[in-house]
């Protein structure tokens, strides 16, 4: 069953669409993960589903409800982490929880059980009387994602909730997106980040200047295009872009130290490298093949290929 | 909608803005300080009567702290990011806003009661009718509780240009209202202008409650009080609502 329909949405900034005639729906318990270039409108879009903007034509239902119509029964299942969202840095994460809770009309007694358990599953309970002033940028957005989820709602929006976080926080709130669904939360995933999608989500959605341009399984997707394999190589000198050019190699990235070509013919490819740098006299350190990537089909999707 | 969630939302949002808000640096300068150093101005050093000119001072303590919360909030919450996750709880933006104006009034109900309360106790004031004034009280700080909710509307994120409009509007509203001069010994424009301003009324039923010369009947000064009160409000959730996507 779906509980997040969103039919033929269309949001227009003056001339600019933002949004352009998106139609999805996402069924209960479903990781969905939303992706798109920047500036694609995948922020516009959790703010309409949220009921935060109004389209200027579609609908929303959240829940089987009209949002527009009941926008406050719809909010109260939904829990939503936004882009921007931060919590009130004048105070403690503790206050922040309760003022959210408050707002869910939550007992005194559940919000303090909530917020202890929260706080410590995001290791934050000795901060926890701290204002949020005081923290880095990572903490905050726990404190922030422990104000989405303190109501147990039943869909979650997370706009961007991984970006520029480290290693440790990152694994924080993903654990609690996995437990959250494992609890029966259908989650609705913004990010840039193509392998957190690709790990986390059932099914991805990419947008590209308001449209869709893909919705599949991220397996399906993935052999969206038959040339997505990569070759990844490191050379023992600096080697320049000009060196290598055949028709074989559709695309070169440099990678660190390492260069990634993609390619439809991975055997032309490795032979054809090795004869260039063997007349160069440069060696060849290490070298990878790749299957086809979540990411290579992304970028041609919405097609910002750096060649 | 649901009348209960509405009454939760504007009480936990009123919570919220007084436990952030209250104490914040332009609240205190121009919602305390202001009035103060308007009083010392004009009524300082003169030889006036303290006792006739309370009613005055009273309402103007009274406009500036009422309306001195409101016009920080939104721009400051746009400002840090805080507006849009406001938004995503079970709230309306009538919700908010009746929010903002609960905590622009308990502010000024709070300083304009302690003055009250001082006054009284060090200079004996004879009081015409406390009932009065309590409910003029009342009215008045929600009337320019939703003023100040208003000046915030206009779709700046920068606290310090809403503040400085709150002043282009504030200080002329006091020198246009029968503040420093009774109404009846104004010129005819002088009198229409300041007929034109809320706290013209309150001025007016505070010096029939505490004690001078009224110059309109008190029915009216409720009236147009409660006039204000609502076309504030209107017009303020009118302007929110149309300025929200660029706060977001
Ligand atoms: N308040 C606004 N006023 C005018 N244009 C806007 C506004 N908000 C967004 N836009 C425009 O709408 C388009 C979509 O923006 P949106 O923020 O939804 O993108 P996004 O996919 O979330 O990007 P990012 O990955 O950078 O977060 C952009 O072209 C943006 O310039
Ligand atoms: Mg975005």
């Amino acid at each position: 069953m779906a509980v997040i329909e969103a039919s033929n949405l269309t949001k227009r900034y003056g001339d600019a669409v933002a949004i352009d005639d998106l139609t999805l729906s996402v069924g209960r318990g479903e990781v969905f993960g939303f992706l798109g270039p920047n500036g694609a409108g995948k922020t516009t879009a959790v703010r309409i589903l949220t009921g935060l903007l109004k389209p200027d034509s579609g609908t929303v239902l959240i829940g089987g409800m009209d949002i527009a119509k009941d926008p406050i029964k719809a909010k109260m299942k939904v829990g939503m982490l936004p882009e921007t969202g931060n919590v009130y840095v004048d105070l403690t994460p503790k206050q922040n929880l309760s003022l959210t809770g408050k707002y869910y009309g939550l007992s005194k007694d559940t919000i303090r059980k909530r917020s202890d358990e929260l706080l410590s599953e995001l290791g934050l309970y000795e901060r926890s009387n701290d204002l949020v002033k005081t923290f880095s940028k990572g903490m905050k957005q726990r404190v922030s994602i422990a104000c989405a989820i303190i109501h147990e709602p039943s869909i979650l929006f997370l706009d961007e909730p991984t970006s520029g976080l480290d290693v440790q926080s990152r694994r924080l709130i993903i654990q609690i997106i996995a437990d959250m669904n494992e609890r029966g939360c259908t989650i609705f995933l913004t990010t840039h980040d193509i392998e957190e999608a690709n790990k986390l989500c059932n099914r991805v959605c990419m947008i590209n200047k308001g449209k869709i341009v893909a919705m599949d399984t991220p397996e399906n997707l993935r052999y969206t295009f038959e040339d997505t394999r990569s070759l990844e190589v490191a050379f023992d000198k600096e080697i320049s872009r000009d060196l290598f050019n055949s028709k074989f190699i559709s695309r070169m990235d440099r990678q660190g130290n390492k260069w990634r070509f993609y390619t439809i013919d991975i055997d032309s490819t490795i032979r054809y490298i090795v004869t260039m740098v063997e007349n160069k006299g440069i060696k060849i350190n290490s070298m990878t093949t790749y299957g086809p990537s979540l990411e290579e089909v992304f970028v041609r999707l919405t097609g910002v290929i750096e060649k | 909608m649901n009348i209960s969630v509405f009454i939760r939302g504007v009480l936990v949002t009123a919570e919220k803005n007084m436990m952030i808000y209250y104490n914040k640096p332009p609240v205190l300068i121009f919602g305390l300080l202001f009035p103060m150093f308007l009083f010392l101005a004009f009524f300082m050093g003169r030889g006036i009567d303290i006792h006739e000119f309370f009613p005055a001072f009273l309402a103007m303590v009274l406009f500036f702290t009422s309306s001195s919360v409101g016009p920080l909030i939104t721009p400051w919450e746009k400002q840090s990011g805080t507006y849009e996750r406001l938004l995503s709880f079970p709230v309306t933006i009538n919700t908010i806003i009746m929010g903002d104006v609960l905590a622009g009034a308990i502010f000024g109900l709070f300083i304009s009661s302690s003055v009250l309360i001082a006054v009284t106790l060090f200079l004996d004031t004879a009081f015409k009718s406390i009932s009065l004034l309590l409910v003029s009280l009342l009215l008045g700080t929600f009337c320019f509780a939703a003023l100040g909710v208003l000046i915030a509307a206009p779709a700046s994120k920068t606290p310090s240009n809403i503040m400085m409009l709150s002043s282009l509007v504030r200080f002329p509203l006091v020198f246009i209202s029968g503040i420093f001069i009774p109404l009846t010994e104004l010129s005819n424009a002088g009198k229409y202008l300041a007929l034109l301003s809320p706290l013209t009324y309150l001025v007016d039923i505070f010096h029939f409650s505490i004690g001078g010369t009224p110059s309109v009947p008190q029915y009216i000064d409720i009236l147009a009080l409660s006039a204000y009160t609502c076309i504030f409000l209107y017009v303020a959730s009118y302007f929110h609502k149309k300025n929200l996507s660029k706060g977001l």
